[in-house]
């Protein structure tokens, strides 16, 4: 089974991060890594390949950086990698996104499944998978916090607010999996020696036959016209609890009419 | 006026609060059209009058009801081809978001997610998101094709307008490529009787602090008729259903009121209940990163304050 698993090279959420000049999110001024809920499909993919063989293959649209991340799934066990690298891919939206990683995923060739994460820990749009599914013309299952995959079927439950559902289709097909799925693996000594030696190819959008001027900051089809710091919440009042703390609490929701 | 499209967020025809909110937003962009898929619909009928629908596109097909997402997009579309709304809304749910994506991508349009307000601008929309666990408020335009915006939960005060509500059946041609990811099986959850965590004005979470026993977050909760929430810790640990997690993996809530009891406040929570109204926090250490975010904080057990500020919540209400 090929599986080629999506990860998203990711501003730290425990560092400041802020945005460029042009409106984008500053990717280069901050701590990166390897947006956490990524680790899951990759974890994911590892175990089925485990169970049934067959090659991981990590992908990743993003500058210089983003490298970081394919390093991180190679070092958990992921077959090879490729970076698609392009100073014109700088500003994409999700729409541009999707339209790289699914030429780059045509590129890569006969795919099994598609993995994703449920959501890029800067965007959280979790639209990516969605619109891989439509440009590449394959079933969407996505929200997986279950997977199985067997006789050319991929099976998950995806637990909604109303219902739990199983959903299934054939492969190929693209998936996207929560943080309820699995418990990542932490790449081992071995893995990280390992993963030194796996192949990583860098694709330019020359290589995949995209014209340039179709993603990038100029082409996106939404255009963020100011961003602006939310003022830091007012220090409150904090109480300790003497034996009267539910009691001031409750006062205080009164005086605000809570109650 | 041009139409605007709002996908009517719905469980069997009973329709969701947000749709209201969609509905209240779509006034403000032109004349609302709603669109009802699946079963249900004449128990969604007077709803949908009621906030200021003036048509109902009714999408009662199997084709699109047993399959996840993408029929819906394509139905979407084929009505976005024949109407040219202004603007087309959707709920920031999981498959509200999904729909929008599919359809940004089919008609070439523009696509904001998590907006948390809407307004006309030159010719199209303009909205508000708040981004990076809500540290920064950003303003976006959509630029091409037809805007399509996934509106959050409580962004809008529902507001009664009588509209016409007439009705439409619209036949969608649904091509076999979009009936691939077949729904087999669906296990209704029980329903707790609170109200839906994503919609509640008043949200009382617990945490790791509950040690497992719920008991003191749900009555206290009940004395405010809020909803439940649980930390991420909570619900890995089987205290609590994943569907009631706050946080960035979790439900992102904005009411009015949030109380997080045993809850130390980490990042990724924060990034789910930051943009509340008004936060209060009960927690053992005075250290912990919540008290940096609260209006009001008790230092202390939660098992204690939370029993006597729900007795005195009920006495206040008589
Ligand atoms: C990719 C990723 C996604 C995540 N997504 C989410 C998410 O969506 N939502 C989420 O919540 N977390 C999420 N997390 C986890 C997050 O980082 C924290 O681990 C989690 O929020 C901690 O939960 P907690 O506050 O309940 O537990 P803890 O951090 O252990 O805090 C428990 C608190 O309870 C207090 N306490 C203990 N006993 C009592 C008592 N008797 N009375 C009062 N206070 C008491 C303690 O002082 C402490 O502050 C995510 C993590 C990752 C890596
Ligand atoms: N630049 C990217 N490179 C590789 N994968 C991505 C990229 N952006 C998004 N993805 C994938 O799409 C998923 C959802 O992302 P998003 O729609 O941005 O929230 C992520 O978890 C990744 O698996």
């Amino acid at each position: 089974m090929n599986i080629v698993v999506c990860v998203k090279h990711v501003p730290d959420a425990q560092s400041e991060r802020t945005f460029n000049e042009d409106n984008t999110t500053d990717r280069e001024g901050v701590d990166g890594l390897l947006s956490e809920l990524d680790e899951y499909p990759v974890e994911a993919a590892l175990q089925l390949v485990d169970a049934a063989q067959g090659e991981v293959t990590v992908l990743t649209v993003g500058p210089d950086q983003a490298a970081d991340a394919i390093k991180k799934s190679l070092q958990m066990g992921a077959h090879r990698g490729v970076h698609v690298n392009d100073a014109a891919i700088h500003g994409s939206d999700a729409v541009a996104t999707s339209l790289i990683l699914a030429e780059a995923i045509k590129k890569i060739g006969d795919v099994d499944l598609v993995l994703t994460g449920l959501a890029s820990t800067d965007g959280t749009m979790s639209v990516v998978p969605a619109m891989l599914a439509e440009r590449l013309g394959l079933p969407q299952v996505t929200v997986a916090s279950e997977l199985t995959v067997e006789g050319g079927k991929a099976t998950i439950r995806r637990d909604g607010d109303v219902a739990s559902e199983t959903i299934e289709a054939s492969l190929p097909a693209v998936v996207s999996v929560t943080d309820q799925i699995n418990e990542p693996r932490y790449p081992s000594f071995k893995g990280i020696m390992a993963a030194k030696k796996k192949p990583v190819e860098t694709w330019s959008l020359a290589d995949l036959g995209v014209d340039a001027g179709s993603v990038g900051l100029d082409a996106a089809w939404t255009t963020v016209e100011s961003f602006e710091k939310r003022p830091p919440r007012q220090k409150g009042q904090i109480v300790t609890d003497e034996g009267d703390g539910g009691t001031k609490l409750a006062q205080f929701l009164s005086a605000q009419k809570f109650i | 006026m041009a139409e605007v499209l709002v996908l009517v967020d719905h469980a069997d025809g009973e329709v969701r609060k947000t749709t209201a909110e969609l509905l209240t937003i779509a006034r403000r962009l032109g004349e609302p059209s709603a669109v009802f898929v699946g079963a249900g619909y004449d128990s969604a009928k007077g709803v949908l009058a009621q906030y200021g629908a003036e048509k109902v596109y009714r999408i009662e097909s199997a084709d699109v009801t047993d399959y996840l997402v993408a029929p819906t997009a394509e139905a979407l579309a084929q009505l976005v081809a024949s109407t040219s709304p202004a603007a087309v809304l959707v709920a920031a749910s999981a498959d509200g978001r999904e729909v929008a994506a599919r359809l940004a991508i089919k008609t070439e349009s523009g696509l904001i997610t998590d907006a948390v307000d809407v307004q006309p601008a030159d010719g199209g929309v303009r909205t508000v998101q708040s981004v990076f666990a809500g540290s920064y408020t950003v303003t976006s335009t959509v630029t091409k094709g037809t805007p399509i915006v996934a509106v959050k939960p409580n962004s809008a005060t529902p507001e009664q307008v009588a509209g016409a509500a007439a009705e439409e059946t619209v036949e969608v041609d649904i091509s076999d490529s979009a009936k691939t990811a077949r729904i087999t099986d669906r296990k209704p959850k029980e329903a707790s009787g609170r109200p839906e965590l994503t919609e509640a004005a008043i949200v009382v979470s617990g945490g790791r602090g509950t040690a497992g026993d719920f008991g003191p977050v749900e009555a206290f909760a009940d004395s405010l008729g809020a909803a439940v929430g649980a930390s991420r810790a909570a619900v890995d640990a089987g205290w609590y259903p994943h569907a009631n997690q706050v946080g960035q993996t979790g439900k992102q809530v904005s009411p009015q009121l949030y109380v997080a009891a045993g809850i130390s406040g980490a990042i990724q929570h924060r990034a789910g209940m930051q943009t509340s109204k008004t936060i209060v926090a009960v927690n053992k250490d005075e250290e912990a990163p919540i008290f940096e975010l609260v209006d009001f904080g008790v230092v202390g057990d939660l098992f204690k304050v939370l029993p006597q500020a729900t007795d005195a919540v009920k006495a206040a209400k008589g």
